[in-house]
């Protein structure tokens, strides 16, 4: 089978993210003092072949863990479908 | 006439001195800094969009720096006619703010690239170019991490045919191959004027080889060009 | 503030303090430490911030001499240059960091050693970068590479700041524990010396730049630990770099000096506010208190220890007089960014936190900067020295295929070229760079002058640990060298040494020896130690890194249109041997390369004749009777020749005759050798000059245009084709760190 994946990598919330920081300013100094805590990530697509559903949520987990999110400094979600 | 240019300034720009400084060596004259907070600046002849970072460029290069006070000036200008000239950072900046058309994508091999290249002057009618012959080769420093140039193929096929390229990335002798444009550019497009020729934008760095002591000259021939066309020279 | 009578154990242990240490704390206080006071001493004694197992010999090292406006304990040491101006610089490691995360770990390098030389009030202009990886054939390794190099173009391209030189090398040893080294010089005029320090009771203390957050806490005592696999929980938070925040505040700081605003200032780095404060305290042998109320932060519900440990970047403390507090903020407004008095100076000698008036921590600033512990921790020579010298060197001597050597050296990760590496970093911006990467060493222009600054870094570190005390005097007489093969007075020093665990008798032995070294080269020299940063603690997994005192030498030229380039410019021209090459094929890049074993004597090296050859290439370039020089280093004279030839495609042909093995002729190592070129009309001249250096020499050969590179021995000949040597060397680097 094959699923569709959608990795999310976040910084940690405690990880200072000066993309986020920087669009904040830029976004309040047009003016938009109504906008706050922007943090920018990376959404990461990919297709795996697998079994079933249990085994691509293993594998997509064990490369976001080692390959796509460095778990010194980011989290990351997945989401994940069957492809038809 | 005196010429007056003016270089801007953004928090994050790093080439305005430099350019100040080569300005001056190649033509002998002073240039302004204008601080991106200007509202309103005078009709400059000249102004200069520097290399650099100008927001940090941490979204898209260019992207915040358009909507600095300082660019409505700039757009003014341009619209009178004026010659506004973007290098690096100020090429993506002039096309955010939709001065020139396309985008600067990230280089091909996903690095920063610090290298001189070779550029085959495509147009020397411009007021930017006529000090250079057509088809000349010249030896030009890059300094980006996202300096690929890239347009819709009907609108690249104008730009090509109406002459608006001005630099194409090159070989030693001229020639022209996908692969001696470092950035993965289309067409090895490396610098582009506006439809009114005065705009010019190109990723190279014409003031870093202005004088000898930096290892070229060939970038000289860019300010003398600009400084005989605003003194109505041929 | 109360007494408890059974402390307990782990208390010390929870800031890295040992018994003995907390005991020495007791006496001093008179009382017990609470926590956040107890912290406080954690990191201000720890190695990273306190040298305590360093001190003792770095002592040792001359620091005066007439160009020195100032020595160590500042912010960054500080040299005369001539008309007028001057240049502070230093150098500093960010290797764990780097282990954990190389993007972030190299850019937040990088950006902390810029903040200290702006800090003096000088604008920075250049920065290099020594670089120490594991096998580059490894997946592992390359990545660490990628991103090591990509994040200190990130941060200095963005900042403005050229990335000019610098040097990297590959060896198994520094597999789980890279090393980076970053140095920053800027400029400033000689009498407009910022110094960190808080005088004047009733000044404000003012915090500039970010917010306050949870970064890189513990990053101190972190940077005073071995790394391993097990310990991933323990690790601090990475610090994230923002290089365009430290341009703002670069630009900030730089006004404000410039409009003379400031009392002293200083930059947070390892510790943040704790070592920041204490030091400026400590130094101006005043007190401060802080009000952690008042702190910036960037995210609710910091603990007090959390605000005083963070390491959060692109942070500044200066000492303000209350009447110019207002200009100050007027001006970071204008780059907005934040300034906010958090605290006054005082005369009472304590480092106090405070929140409103509820007193956190109150402790004698002296106490946590001049009462650090100092260890002078027991040596034992290590086995491997005693046999590492009798080594079967064969191998390269009786190898026979010189051309076939040759073309491998030039391949090979160590020797090939680095243009990968520093066509990443902007080297060209600011437009001072005269000499660009590539060369012996990168030369500046200075404004106003005609003077050039010249600076480069090295260490061969596989001679430092075969024999840690020549070695470490060869990293420096090499630094040296490489300065005044451009034409270039070498002139003062900054260092980086890094070596394993300080408590292992083998590696403390490794360091007293090796700085020995470094002291008497840099007396025999002329080229004071102004400063620079200790990184003990660099093993993986229990196995230490190769001693690497990484030197960073600057030198000045008179004027720069004398400078000397290393590449060979015309056919004709005649080439001469400098210096005497002995059979010395010992802990060479050849036989290293045949063998992947590192042993074998250490090349010898008298300090007096290769400080008789700077002299030499100073005056040589100053009379303009050279076309080129280039010194002699790994892979030694066919190596050297090679790359005299490389950038216009010349060839040479030479002829020797000297008694020692041919290949001991053309890579062994011998010290304090350098192949000129020159036009025949100058020959008399040059050697004129030197027999009166008193240096051994050999007029060998001349420049050929045919592109190809002879040198005969005897019967023995090296012959090959200069464009395969060039393209093997050009590209190896490239291939190698593709992934």
């Amino acid at each position: 089978m094959k699923f569709k994946a959608n990795v999310k990598v976040m910084l940690k919330p405690s990880v200072l993210d000066p993309q986020g920081a920087t669009l904040e300013r830029a976004l309040k100094s047009m003016g938009h003092d109504n906008v706050s805590s922007i943090r920018v990530g990376k959404l990461i697509e990919l297709v795996l072949e697998s079994p079933d559903a249990e085994g691509a949520t293993k594998a997509a987990n064990d490369w976001a863990d080692r390959l796509l999110a460095n778990p010194n400094m980011e989290n990351y979600s997945l989401t994940l479908e069957p492809l038809k | 006439m005196s010429v007056r240019a003016a270089v801007v300034v953004f928090p994050g720009s790093n080439c305005d001195q430099d350019n100040v400084r080569s300005w001056k060596a190649v033509t002998g004259l002073e240039a302004e800094l204008v601080w991106h907070k200007e509202t309103s600046i005078p009709d400059y002849d000249l102004v200069i969009v520097p290399g650099g970072f100008s927001f940090g460029d941490y979204l898209r290069c260019g992207a915040i720096a358009r909507f600095s006070p300082v660019m409505s000036e700039i757009v003014r200008l341009a619209k009178r006619g004026n010659l506004i000239l973007g290098i690096c950072n100020g090429f993506q900046i002039l096309t955010e703010a939709g001065l020139l058309p396309g985008a600067l994508n990230r280089n091909k091999n996903l690095k920063y690239l610090c290298l001189d290249v070779n550029l085959r002057v495509e147009n020397a009618r411009t007021a930017f170019t006529r000090d250079y012959s057509q088809g000349q080769v010249i030896r030009i420093p890059i300094s980006h991490g996202e300096g690929g140039y890239s347009l819709r193929p009907a609108e690249l096929r104008a730009l090509n045919d109406s002459g608006r390229v001005v630099f194409r990335y090159c070989a030693p002798d001229g020639s022209v191959s996908p692969g001696d444009a470092p950035n993965g550019s289309l067409d090895n497009v490396a610098g582009i004027v506006s439809e009114g020729g005065n705009v010019l934008g190109m990723m190279p760095h014409p003031e870093r080889l202005a004088e000898d002591e930096l290892g070229g000259t060939d970038g000289r021939a860019l300010f003398t060009s600009i400084l005989r066309a605003l003194n109505g020279g041929a | 503030m109360t007494d408890s009578p059974n402390p307990n154990p782990n208390l010390w242990r929870d800031h890295n303090l040992t018994k003995d240490e907390y005991d020495r704390i007791l006496a001093l206080m008179g009382r017990q430490p609470n926590y956040l006071e107890l912290a406080l001493f954690g990191v201000m004694w720890s190695e990273h911030c306190g040298y305590k197992n360093s001190k003792a010999q770095l002592r040792k090292l001359p620091t005066s001499g007439p160009q020195v406006l100032q020595g160590p304990g500042e912010n960054a040491g500080v040299v005369y240059l001539g008309d007028g101006l001057a240049a502070a610089f230093k150098m500093e490691s960010h290797n764990h960091p780097s282990a954990i995360e190389p993007y972030q770990g190299a850019a937040t390098g990088v950006g902390g050693i810029i903040r200290d030389i702006f800090a003096m009030g000088a604008r920075p202009v250049a920065s290099l970068n020594s670089l120490r990886f594991g096998r580059v054939d490894d997946n592992r390794v390359k990545r660490l590479l990628s991103g090591v190099v990509a994040g200190i173009g990130g941060y200095g391209n963005c900042m403005g700041i050229p990335t000019v030189g610098g040097d990297v090398y590959f060896h198994p040893s520094y597999q789980g524990n890279p090393l980076v080294n970053a140095l920053c010089l800027g400029l400033m005029k000689a009498d407009r010396i910022y110094r960190g320090r808080a005088a004047g009771p009733g000044n404000l203390v003012m915090l500039v730049g970010a917010r306050t957050g949870r970064d890189g806490i513990k990053g101190a005592s972190f940077a005073s630990e071995e790394l391993s696999d097990q310990d991933r929980d323990k690790r601090p938070n990475v610090q994230v770099g923002d290089p365009f925040m430290e341009k703002l505040l670069m630009e900030a700081t730089l006004e404000i000096l410039e409009k003379d605003l400031v009392v002293g200032l200083q930059d947070l780095g390892a510790a943040g506010l704790t070592s920041s404060g204490a030091e400026m305290a400590g130094r101006a042998g005043s007190g401060l208190y802080m009000d952690l109320d008042l702190v910036p932060l960037r995210e609710e519900g910091l603990l007090d220890w959390e605000i005083m440990l963070s390491e959060s970047q692109e942070r500044m403390l200066l000492v303000v007089e209350p009447a110019k507090a207002d200009a100050i903020s007027a001006v970071f407004d204008k780059w907005d960014l934040l300034a906010v008095a958090i605290g006054k100076v005082t005369d009472d000698g304590l480092f106090t936190l405070k929140r409103k008036d509820r007193v956190l921590a109150s402790v004698p600033a002296r106490l946590l900067t001049d009462e650090v512990p100092v260890y002078e921790r027991p040596i034992a020579e290590p086995a491997y020295h005693r046999k590492a010298k009798a080594a079967d060197l064969s191998p390269a001597r009786d190898h026979g295929d010189w051309a076939g050597l040759l073309l491998k050296l030039l391949a090979s990760p160590n020797l090939s070229s680095r243009r990968w590496v520093y066509e990443q970093y902007d080297h060209m911006v600011g437009l001072n760079t005269v000499i660009r990467p590539g060369g012996d060493a990168a030369l500046l222009r200075l404004p106003g002058s005609r003077r050039g600054l010249a600076l480069s870094s090295d260490c061969n570190s596989r001679y430092v640990y075969l024999d840690p005390r020549l070695g470490g005097a060869i990293a420096v007489a090499e630094a040296a060298l490489n300065v005044a093969a451009v034409g270039a007075k070498p002139l003062a020093l900054t260092n980086c040494l890094n070596f394993g665990n300080p408590e292992n008798p083998e590696i403390y032995w490794q360091f007293v020896l090796a700085t020995d070294g470094l002291a008497e080269a840099a007396k025999a020299l002329g080229t004071p130690v102004t400063g620079g940063n200790v990184s003990f603690y660099n093993e993986y997994d229990g196995r230490a890194i190769f001693p690497t005192p990484t030197i960073g030498m600057i030198g000045v030229i008179e004027d720069i249109a004398n400078r000397l380039t290393h590449h060979f410019k015309e056919p004709g021209h005649k080439i001469i041997l400098v210096g005497e090459s002995k059979e010395e094929l010992g802990a060479s890049e050849a036989h290293y390369l045949l063998t992947g074993r590192d042993e074998g004597p250490v090349p010898s090296l008298d300090l007096a004749v290769a400080a008789r050859l700077n002299g030499f290439l100073v005056e040589a370039a100053k009379r303009s009777l050279l076309a080129s020089a280039h010194d002699l280093a790994e892979g030694g004279l066919a190596v050297a020749l090679a790359e005299c030839c490389f950038d216009l495609g010349l060839g040479a042909r030479l002829s020797l005759d000297d008694p020692i093995s041919t290949a001991a002729l053309l890579f062994g190592e011998s010290q304090s050798r350098a192949l000129i070129s020159l036009p025949e009309a100058n020959l008399p001249a040059t050697l004129a000059l030197l027999a009166e250096s008193r240096l051994s020499h050999k007029a060998v050969g001349q420049v050929s245009p045919d592109g190809s590179l002879e040198i005969g021995h005897g019967r023995e000949k090296l012959k090959a084709n200069v464009s395969d040597l060039r393209e093997a060397w050009s590209e190896a680097l490239t291939r190698a760190a593709a992934l």
